[in-house]
């Protein structure tokens, strides 16, 4: 109720303004509508709970009524919102639904789509053991650079919101570069390449390490770690920025109240005083962190090839593509789709109420 | 009362000397582990053939020689799609998908900032629904849809999805809400200057830095995108595309991919160091409420 409140009293400050300007005729009338606004919250309060589109005889019009007439007199709002919102339903609310549809039925691009319940589910979960390897990977391929990044990213973040502003200029753009520099991370490949010429390779040899050179992303003991540094490497992207950001929004005087009510160390400070007040730069980090961490399978592709040597670092996005795009098997592809949509929504569910608690 | 360190003339709170130094020092490890990759990259397209096939390997070029910039321009030239055709596409692409973002993405960015209209609230809810799923889920249905339309194989089906990308339009309607104060909208109304001219001409130039942020956000996206999957034609595909063809294309080639990396590397660091400050204001909005 508070929350309605609140709102209200800034529609009736706001109201409050227009009668400062506006000519009397629309003073009045403004005044008549936050009257009867009045009312309607009134009658709102006391019969909260009941069906709130059922007409109320105390207030003037109904709740859908209400709601039409806003409406109407913000047709310039939906118009404005309209061209953004319908391309962004068709491509990308529509293509959720789509799946979750398609997943119930065996659609393979030619014949008509029957429908088959849940068996394309039942079929990955019990019969694909390479979807168990895949669902596997990815998820110890998220647990890691998820976490690794998103911390990696606010520590960096910090220890760099000291230095002068033209320094920290510098070194943001060193750190933030490799995720905006697309394919430079084939550098990677470059430098352990599998043969003599590969700069780790190399050094292993010089050094005596090992006689042979390594086929670093052919060997299947290999390929995930390697994965995984080259990911960690190109992660520092918006969640980073944000999170300098929000530091530099943190108000100094914060620090020194802090330093008088007796915050002993920086890690102190961190924690009761930065973390919090920057609560909605780590929400936004967080969800940008968890998105990316399954999202680096074209990392994975580009590097060592796909299938990787026995399925060494397949995830499931690896596993839709197989589906999806070379064998048309859209249903089951679709079914592979819904999961990990599931994953990674319930992921942020999870991690969203466990950052409201930090500072705490 | 204990001594106040200070650093220049500002007195610091809280700050050991021993936590400044492990701070500095793991910085240095990290800045290291970034930077030197991309240290490594250059210094390939720096080195001569002879050297990009030495044992022992160095890491940085002896005798540094734009050789390979020279090599890629005549492999470029030489190529059966003309490279310029790459480039066009590339910037024709990335151009017109981030034109579209910035105009649609900010108009519905200003009404959901400022104007109080039912369904605001769940239209938002949605958008930041959309990024907590990476867009690879889609890609099936996305072409299904894609082909429905008859756009598989042309630049629209790259285009048009991008202009509705959500996180430009996130960013710009939480920067929206902090710097556009609603007075200043309601004095131009009462003026009466109509909803879209006060989205134009009062909020836009406001939110200049929104806008750099939301073109580099795109940027990134549509220029560092390889091959499509919805394109198939040679004469469509993608710059970052025929670099990957280069550097994939065996050790004949090794000198002139090496190249290709950085040039391909270079624009999006650039468009960064250019729009750097901007963006780190609009990200001061960018918070996520719980």
């Amino acid at each position: 109720m508070s929350q309605g409140n609140e709102s209200f009293g800034a529609r009736l400050v706001f109201c409050l303004k227009g009668i400062g300007t506006k000519c009397k005729s629309g003073a009045i009338s403004l005044i008549g509508k936050a009257k009867s606004l009045v009312k309607r919250k009134k009658t709102g309060d006391s019969q909260s709970g009941n069906n709130a589109s059922s007409p109320v005889s105390r207030t003037e019009m109904t709740r859908r009524q209400w709601i039409w007439n806003e409406m109407k007199k913000n047709k310039v709002a939906y118009f404005m919102v309209a061209p953004f919102m319908l391309l962004f339903f068709i491509f990308t609310v529509l293509p959720v639904i789509l799946s979750m549809v398609l997943s119930l039925t065996d659609f393979n691009m030619l014949q008509f789509p029957h429908f088959v319940g849940f068996d394309n589910f039942s079929r990955l979960l019990l019969n694909d053991e390479i979807f168990l390897i895949a669902a596997k990977n990815t998820l110890i391929f998220a647990a890691i650079t998820g976490p690794v990044s998103y911390i990696m990213a606010l520590l960096i973040a910090w220890f760099i919101n000291e230095l002068p502003p033209k320094l920290r200029a510098v070194v943001t753009l060193i750190f933030y570069a490799p995720s905006i520099s697309g394919s430079v991370y084939m550098v990677w490949q470059t430098f352990f390449s599998s043969d003599y010429y590969g700069w780790a390779n190399a050094f292993l040899i010089e050094f005596d390490f090992i006689s042979e050179p390594i086929l670093f992303f052919k060997d299947a003991d290999w390929v995930m770690p390697l994965c995984i540094v080259v990911a960690l490497w190109t992660s520092l992207g918006t969640a980073f920025l944000s999170f300098i950001a929000g530091l530099q929004t943190v108000d100094r005087s914060l620090y020194e109240a802090a330093a008088v009510d007796g915050i002993k160390n920086r890690w102190q400070e961190l924690w009761f005083i930065t973390l919090p007040t920057m609560r909605p730069q780590l929400m936004f980090g967080a969800v940008l962190s968890i998105t990316q961490s399954f999202g680096f399978g074209a990392i994975v592709t580009a590097l060592c090839g796909m299938p990787s040597v026995n399925y060494a670092a397949h995830t499931i996005m690896h596993h839709l593509d197989d589906y999806g795009g070379q064998r048309y098997e859209v249903g089951y592809a679709s079914a592979i789709a819904v999961i990990l949509f599931i994953i990674m929504i319930t992921c942020n569910m999870v991690i969203k109420k466990a950052l409201s608690k930090v500072g705490q | 009362m204990k001594k106040l360190r200070t650093r220049g003339h500002k007195v610091v709170l809280n700050r050991s000397a021993g936590g400044d130094a492990g701070i500095t020092l793991v910085l240095v490890l990290m800045g290291a582990f970034m930077f030197l990759p991309m240290v490594y990259a250059i210094g390939q397209s720096l080195k001569p053939l002879d050297e990009l096939f030495m044992f022992p390997p160095r890491f940085l070029p002896r005798r540094p020689t734009l050789a390979n910039y020279s090599d890629l321009f005549t492999l470029m030239t030489d190529s059966w799609v003309p490279f310029s055709r790459y480039i066009f596409n590339t910037v024709f692409i990335t151009a017109s998908g981030t034109a579209g973002n910035l105009f649609l993405g900010s108009m519905a960015a200003y009404a959901l900032a400022k104007l109080k209209f039912p369904g605001r609230k769940w239209m938002f809810q949605i958008i930041v629904m959309s990024l907590m799923f990476h867009s690879t889920v889609n890609q099936v249905t996305h072409f299904i849809l894609l082909s429905a339309f008859h756009w598989v194989d042309t630049y629209l089906s790259v285009i048009v999805p991008a202009m509705a990308s959500t996180l430009g339009l996130y960013l710009m309607k939480q920067f929206m809400e902090s710097s556009v104060p609603d007075t200043v909208l309601e004095s131009a109304r009462l003026d009466g200057a109509s909803e879209l001219r006060t989205f134009w001409v009062i909020a836009m130039p406001m939110v200049k830095p929104a806008w750099l942020t939301l073109i580099i956000e795109s940027f990134k996206n549509l220029w560092n995108m390889g091959a499509s999957i919805y394109i198939h034609s040679e004469q469509l595909k993608t710059f970052n595309y025929a670099i990957q063809q280069i550097v994939a294309g065996g050790i004949a080639r090794s000198g002139a991919g090496a190249a290709a990396v950085v040039v391909m590397m270079a624009v999006p660091i650039i468009v960064f160091v250019i729009s750097q400050s901007k963006i780190i204001e609009t990200m001061g909005a960018s918070g996520m409420k719980d």
